[in-house]
């Protein structure tokens, strides 16, 4: 009998739903009926729901069960599991279940289908395409594919990312950097932890792109201190592609530098604005930095520094691989490719949904995410981390679109969707955003430091009715001063959740608004 | 995060020596030499922070400060098992704070608090990554999805009995 592979996720997800004790026992119960199985731990499919999700590989295609505890291990090996026999937890055809069937996968094309640690997975999977693309092209031509694409910061800000590529590439260096922003912070997002634990590769390929195209040829990956796994993954990956020639001092024998070395944060949430990130990569405090000089012109230790998230330079392969044009032709307005969405909290089937922009939150919240895990209805969405905007029902047919989101007051960030059922207090969470902002703030200006704890007081009187209508008054003021006043968009973005909360949901500060009705 | 058990019996200097040399002519090393002396001693003793400063040609202020701004870095010994509760929104969507609340009331102790029995140190985390999977939780190296006061229960007396 030949070898049977069989994939259980290495995903943290997966793993603290209990990925690891369902390996182990497959690969006993396996050992013991004597059946030759070859256990791969692939990334995650991105079905938070279904893990432990346990694929096997059939003649017809990969069949998936889930989700699957060490109690059923035995019993799918009595169904018959290896071969994709029937079972309770029999979900069919991974690639034809319709949340995943559905969706647009670019840059997570090979999420949970490859190993990924294995490069000749990736080889064999488009993977490297991108870099010979990029090797045969004369760096203007690298970035002016970037520019064209219409690939913009998928860490939040939206900021083109050819223009930032164009600037590195055109000012004049001994030394140039490229860093990776992984200090994926935010809650409700894990795209980032999902590529770097799924598929490191993308990653290492899209800053070899970017060094290529730039001039800079020493990266680094800055990774929350958060995600052990994911700096586990990226290292291993880093040594395999260095010894393959992929990374090193002649990168695929091109005469072109590029090395690259992950770098840990240490807890600090401001870190992931990117000139805090630079200063933590300096080993100083992670404080922010006024802007201009931009890390552009003067980042890393004084030199031109392309700091881009994970998610952009992870989007990049693929668009030397097929083409700026390929890229550009998903999305809609001045919003291109696609966004790995990311459904988070209160909801029935949670995970990683990547589509063009132009989809709406109607149909993620409930095509994708069957309404809310609790059953209750949905009251509120907070999209784009814990800065953005509670989103409410009123407005769940907007199509996610940077500019559409924009002309509301609100943000698409980095695609982060928490879901909050009607039991939630929205003035116990526009109290918290003040809370968080106040235990993350740098300390170096006035409005987010002072701000959030005097938000904090103030959202407290509300609450308790001290003079609320006077304090609402004030909350507005402050969040006004927070919203101008700050350096970066840590004070400057908290009265995002703030503000919304208090306009959509007046009635949780115990306002009566007579001429509107309650969101 | 990796929270390592304290060797006590590790002599700070030599930890502090071996890490120096470690990172020797690495740029922008602070952090990382921070980090490999927490995962070696379990915490950052206040009297190496001088050593490291003349190491690395900083103020003692400089050091002290990196220390103290960092959320991860402990300059005191954390409990043999280190608990961390996520309390960020999605987790809270999912019952955190009642989640936090029980932990406090079934260890004995605040947030950032060390449990009556002294075995267990208590932390709010803000974002595991497990946003779809809420509310979850650290065990010393391991993750916890889904996590009921009930489940919370037989985690703490599992990690209590191989203490």
């Amino acid at each position: 009998m030949s070898s049977i592979t069989v994939y259980v996720p290495r995903d943290s997800a997966a793993l603290a739903a209990g990925a690891n004790r369902v390996a182990r026992r497959i690969a006993e119960e396996a050992a013991a009926r004597g059946v030759d199985i070859q256990l791969v731990r692939n990334g995650s499919r991105g079905l938070f729901w279904l893990e432990p999700l346990v694929e096997v590989a059939t003649p017809a295609g990969r069949i998936a069960y889930g989700p699957v505890t060490p109690d059923d291990v035995a019993g799918l090996f009595d169904a018959g599991f290896a071969t994709g026999g029937a079972h309770a937890l029999n979900l069919g055809l991974t690639d034809e279940i319709p949340y995943l069937k559905k969706q647009e996968r670019l840059t997570f094309a090979r999420m949970g289908i490859t190993d990924p640690v294995s490069l000749a997975d990736y080889e064999a999977h488009e993977g490297y395409a991108g870099l010979r693309q990029a090797l045969a092209l004369a760096p203007e031509a690298v970035v002016q594919q970037v520019l064209d694409s219409g690939l913009r910061g998928r860490g939040g800000a939206a900021f083109p990312a050819g223009i930032k590529w164009k600037t590195v590439l055109a000012t004049p260096a001994d030394q140039k950097y490229i860093v990776c922003n992984a200090d994926e912070g935010d809650s409700g997002t894990f795209s980032d932890r999902m590529t770097m634990e799924g598929d490191p590769f993308v990653l290492i390929e899209g800053m070899t792109i970017a060094g290529i195209a730039t001039g800079a040829t020493r990266g680094y990956i800055y990774v929350r201190s958060e995600y052990p796994h994911a700096i586990a993954a990226l290292n291993e990956a880093i040594g395999h592609a260095t010894a393959a020639g992929y990374l090193g001092a002649d990168v695929l024998g091109s005469g072109k530098a590029f090395v690259l070395e992950v770098r840990k944060g240490a807890g600090s949430y401001v870190c992931g604005e990117e000139t805090a990130l630079l200063e933590s990569l300096e080993g100083k405090r992670g404080i922010v930095r006024a802007k201009p000089p931009l890390p552009a012109i003067t980042g890393l230790f004084g030199k031109p520094t392309l700091i881009n998230n994970v998610i952009t330079l992870a989007s990049v392969p693929i668009i030397l691989a097929r083409g700026a044009a390929f890229y550009r032709d998903y999305g809609m307005g001045r919003s291109r490719g696609t966004l790995p969405i990311q459904l988070a909290g209160n909801i029935k089937h949670g995970g990683l949904v990547e589509r063009a922009f132009g989809v709406t939150l109607r149909e993620l919240l409930y095509d994708y995410g069957g309404g809310s895990a609790t059953g209750r209805p949905i009251k509120a969405v907070q999209v784009g981390g814990p800065l953005g905007a509670y989103v409410p029902p009123s407005q769940w047919d907007l199509p996610l679109d940077y500019e559409a989101f924009a002309a509301v007051g609100a943000t698409v960030g980095h695609g982060g969707i928490v879901v909050h059922d009607d039991t939630a207090d929205l003035s116990v969470m526009a109290r918290y955003a003040m809370e968080f902002c106040a235990i993350e703030s740098c300390g170096k200006c006035t409005p987010c430091r002072i701000g959030s704890t005097r938000g904090v007081e103030v959202i407290d009187k509300i609450r308790a009715d001290q003079n609320r209508a006077q304090q609402v008054i004030l909350l507005r003021d402050l969040c006004d001063t927070m919203v101008h006043g700050s350096l970066c968009a840590m004070g400057g973005m908290t009265p995002f959740p703030v503000l919304s909360a208090l306009n959509h949901f007046p009635q949780d500060f115990g306002l009566v608004v007579p001429d509107r009705a309650a969101a | 995060m990796t929270v390592p058990l304290p060797a006590t019996h590790a002599d700070p200097s030599a930890v502090l020596q071996g890490v120096l040399e470690r990172h020797a002519g690495e740029l922008g090393a602070l952090l990382p030499i921070l980090h490999d002396v927490q995962d070696a001693l379990g915490h950052i003793p206040k009297h190496i922070v001088p050593e490291i400063a003349t190491a690395l040609n900083l103020s003692r202020a400089e050091v002290h400060g990196v220390v103290t701004y960092y959320h991860h870095f402990r300059e005191q010994p954390a409990a043999r098992h280190v608990i961390q509760i996520c309390r960020a929104e999605a987790c809270q969507s999912m019952g955190a704070e009642a989640l936090l609340a029980h932990a406090q009331l079934h260890l004995g102790c605040g947030a950032h608090g060390t449990s009556k029995d002294g075995v267990f140190t208590l932390e709010p985390a803000y974002c595991l990554g497990l946003c779809a999977s809420s509310p979850a939780m650290t065990l010393d190296d391991e993750l916890h999805a889904r996590v009921t006061p009930k489940t919370f229960d037989a985690l703490v007396a599992q990690a209590r009995s191989e203490a």
